[in-house]
């Protein structure tokens, strides 16, 4: 239910319907719920609607975090 | 798949798989519970747990719509589609839900009911629009990720005076639960929580701070894939072995503090609070889900139809309340596996692929059955 | 002496439509029959003209397999349900490991249903059993009123003949031996749905419907210790492998890194909240081996046009319970279970 996925933007009709592309696949969905959506922004879709913008800075800052190792020892006997 | 591929990587799992294990003090017991049913089903469908050190406990919360949907609700449903005779939409997973008399929605359709799947509200409404003969009623559930799209279509439906169209509404609010699950017996026992994703692009990461606040209780948001599930549980091992309890946001990729203001408006545009609704499992609780404002009256399907809810018990050996409110686990339920399977669901947690139940079972069960050596 | 019938004037292929005549078994179906089953499939054994085919001896250890088809709708990407119920049915029998020779096709047919789009199916069921050599030697038509039916259903049955020394079964796999997967999974069943759905793509999915002896015969041949071949149609690779578990008693470990996936199937899942594992396929075999025999067997696989893809996707295990249980991408393990409920309405 909670089911959304992050996709490109590929298409803007209007103000309120795109054309995403995730992986060679292209859907229809509303632009109702977003703004200042152009072609080539990646959103996060649900249940047919764009919800947010992704951040790709943010996106590539995440992935980074995930390869640091750690250096803290825990403190247990 | 580009932001997707790259947070299920196997490589980088081990890297923080590694730091969880060398973090977590295996002195210590960290029962953390991820809150909304696509991180319960990314968790038992990639396995997770097998990458986490036994002191971290992952307890599955009631963050699924179908799950805390009581029995009643569905009866309203059934109730339209078989006795009002209207085309009843519906997402998918609402299909199955055993509700009174036997009756599912699916079984409703077997008899004769025009029952629908549909996986946008856009569909809907587009039925309703082709087929004016017809009344359409969007059976609508979820939380704050599916509430916006329920609101842009009531506001499309009013803007073309559709006569045949109106809604149900089931939506329900993620901080009213999570305020209940402190409250109750297992609140106390919880070290933190694993924040929704989606719910979270909607209404930010600010609702969360009273949790941090209020019930020291930590809290990080955590995106959709199993990486992000993972360092957010890496995020919150650490805050509770330096004693912290704040907000944290892992999805920085799509959640900022303030959420999505243009959908929380068009939800604030449409819906209004309800004095209380009930929740399977958690009781009835004030304030914790929506219903249409009066200037979408017209769309209330609850009014169109005089519809009347009937509260209903779950049957007497479900165990659905104590596992969403995360006071006990699906293996612990007398009927789990046995008389209670995902062919024959006897509550809402074995029904919805997100449910704990469903997810156990469809994923996990074999940890539970030790193998007789031959 | 061959003594031409006079049907007056011939079908109006191209606006005509199945009347309830066409099933009353009078003139109007002998007209049908001839004029469009046996015009596209015209064989010996048709020709016969009998109620049903004699056929010469078979000479061996008898199959004999049987499959409906319901598939909605009925022309779709990568093929139509008329190939589709000649390579189902051909691949039924050629898991057995046997060798597909004949088949039977019954048609219910709707009333209204377009002729020309009868033909164009029963054509493609032609070129379907002419490219692999196993023709349709006897069928029947039934039609039903208008609303009753949904266009077409059609059920072939088809008989084989298995080779001395050759025991395939379902119950033969044991621990220790080595699971392989013939090609990508998910690809008809996401074909389908897609089309249902409004998804479009940059490089279409399509049905890989495929009539599949000739690969099981390049892997008779080869020698290898075969145990168990099974095509994973609907519930897809998932059901086909908890059916063989359980018959066999065994369990069976998957690597999920190694199961083909086209990249566009993966997108179309996760578009519509699908797992792979659970959807149909129609040209794909799964084949259980001894594992000293798996890497020749992989070869041979990989060297047939049908095979291209086949990989080593796991182990039979020891399992009273038999799960089937899967190492995931993330290492991680979990059950990959049979699919719950109805997933995919008339996908085959």
């Amino acid at each position: 239910m909670c089911l959304a996925i992050p996709a490109r933007i590929e298409q803007v009709n209007g103000a309120d319907n795109a054309i995403v592309n995730l992986g060679g696949v292209r859907k229809e969905i509303s632009l109702a719920l977003v703004e200042d959506v152009v072609v080539g922004d990646y959103v996060i879709v649900h249940v047919g609607y764009a919800l947010q913008k992704l951040d790709e800075d943010e996106a590539l800052r995440t992935l980074a975090l995930f390869a640091e190792v750690s250096e803290l020892e825990n403190s247990s006997s | 798949m580009k932001y997707m591929d790259e947070f299920r990587d196997g490589e980088l799992a081990k890297i923080v798989a590694a730091n969880i294990a060398r973090e977590a003090d295996s002195g210590h017991r960290y029962n953390l519970m991820e809150f909304c049913g696509g991180h319960t089903h990314a968790i038992s469908r990639y396995g997770l747990s097998d990458l986490l050190p036994s002191a971290v406990r992952m307890i599955h919360g009631p963050g699924c719509p179908v799950c805390v949907l009581p029995i009643g609700r569905i009866d309203l449903a059934i109730q339209l589609a078989l006795e009002h005779k209207v085309t009843l939409c519906t997402y998918g997973d609402c299909l199955r839900v055993p509700a009174s008399g036997g009756l599912s929605l699916l079984k409703a359709k077997a008899r004769g009911a025009d029952v629908r799947m549909v996986y946008s509200t856009i569909d809907a409404l587009k039925l309703a629009q082709d087929h004016p003969e017809k009344q359409v009623v969007f059976f609508a559930i979820g939380f704050e990720t599916t509430t916006p799209p329920t609101a842009a279509i009531l506001i499309q439906a009013k803007a073309l005076g559709l006569e045949n169209f109106s809604v149900i509404c089931n939506h329900v609010l993620t901080p009213a639960a999570m305020h209940a699950i402190l409250a109750g017996q297992g609140g106390e026992r919880l070290d933190g929580f694993v924040g929704p994703a989606h719910v979270s692009t909607v209404i930010g990461s600010q609702p969360y701070e009273p949790f941090a606040s209020d019930y020291g209780k930590p809290v990080v948001i955590a995106g959709f894939e199993p990486l992000d599930v993972m360092q957010a549980v890496l995020m919150l091992v650490r805050q509770v072995n330096a004693g912290r309890a704040v907000v944290e946001n892992e999805f920085t990729r799509a959640v900022t503090r303030e959420g999505n203001k243009k959908a929380q408006a068009l939800v604030n545009d449409v819906f209004e609070l309800r004095d209380a609704f009930e929740w399977r499992g958690l009781g009835t609780i004030p304030l914790s889900a929506l219903k249409m404002r009066p200037a979408f009256a017209e769309f209330d399907a609850e009014l169109r139809f005089d519809l009347q809810y009937h509260p209903v018990p779950d049957h007497k050996a479900c165990e659905c309340g104590a596992i969403l409110r995360g006071e006990k686990r699906p293996q612990e339920c007398r009927i789990f596996g046995t008389v209670c399977t995902p062919e024959n669901p006897v509550g809402s947690c074995m029904v919805s692929s997100e449910g704990a139940c469903a997810a156990h079972y469809t994923y996990g069960r074999f940890k539970d059955m030790a193998v007789v050596a031959a | 002496m061959k003594i031409k019938t006079s049907y007056g004037r011939p079908l109006d292929i191209k606006n005509g439509c199945i009347e309830m005549s066409h099933g009353s078994g009078g003139r109007a179906m002998a007209q049908l029959i001839d004029e469009l089953f046996v015009a596209a499939l015209g064989n010996q054994y048709l020709a016969q003209g009998n109620d049903g085919a004699l056929l010469p001896e078979a000479g061996g250890r008898l199959v004999m397999a049987t499959d409906s088809h319901v598939v909605s709708p009925l022309f779709f990407p990568g093929g139509d349900i008329g190939c589709l119920s000649v390579h189902g049915t051909i691949n039924d029998v050629a898991v057995m490991g046997a060798k597909p020779l004949y088949l039977s096709a019954s048609f219910i047919l709707e009333e209204g249903f377009p002729l020309v789009d009868l033909k164009r199916i029963v054509e493609s069921m032609a070129k379907a059993g002419s490219e692999a050599g196993v023709p349709v030697v006897t069928g029947d038509t039934k039609v039903v009123e208008q609303g009753k039916g949904d266009g077409v259903f059609i059920t072939t049955t088809g008989v084989g003949v298995v080779a001395d020394g050759v025991h395939l079964s379902g119950d033969r796999a044991r621990p220790g031996d080595r699971i392989l997967l013939s090609g990508t999974i998910g690809d008809h069943g996401m074909a389908i749905l897609s089309q249902r759905e409004g998804l479009a793509f940059d490089a279409p999915i399509v049905s890989d419907t495929a009539a599949l002896h000739g690969l099981v015969a390049a892997m008779l041949d080869s020698g290898a210790d075969l145990h168990v071949l099974r095509d994973p149609t609907r519930g897809g690779l998932s059901a086909t492998l908890n059916e063989i578990a359980r018959q066999s008693g065994t369990g069976m470990l998957l690597n999920e890194a190694a199961i083909p996936l086209a990249p566009a199937v993966a997108a179309a899942c996760e578009f519509l909240g699908l797992d792979p594992l659970h959807v149909a396929n129609e040209g794909k075999l799964v084949a259980i081996c001894a594992a000293e025999d798996a890497d020749r067997l992989l070869a041979v696989m990989r060297s047939h046009p049908l095979g291209g893809n086949s990989a080593h996707i796991g182990e039979v295990t020891e399992d009273p319970r038999s799960f089937v249980q899967m190492v995931t991408a993330l290492g991680g393990r979990r059950i990959v279970d049979w699919l719950s409920g109805e997933q995919l309405p008339r996908i085959c």
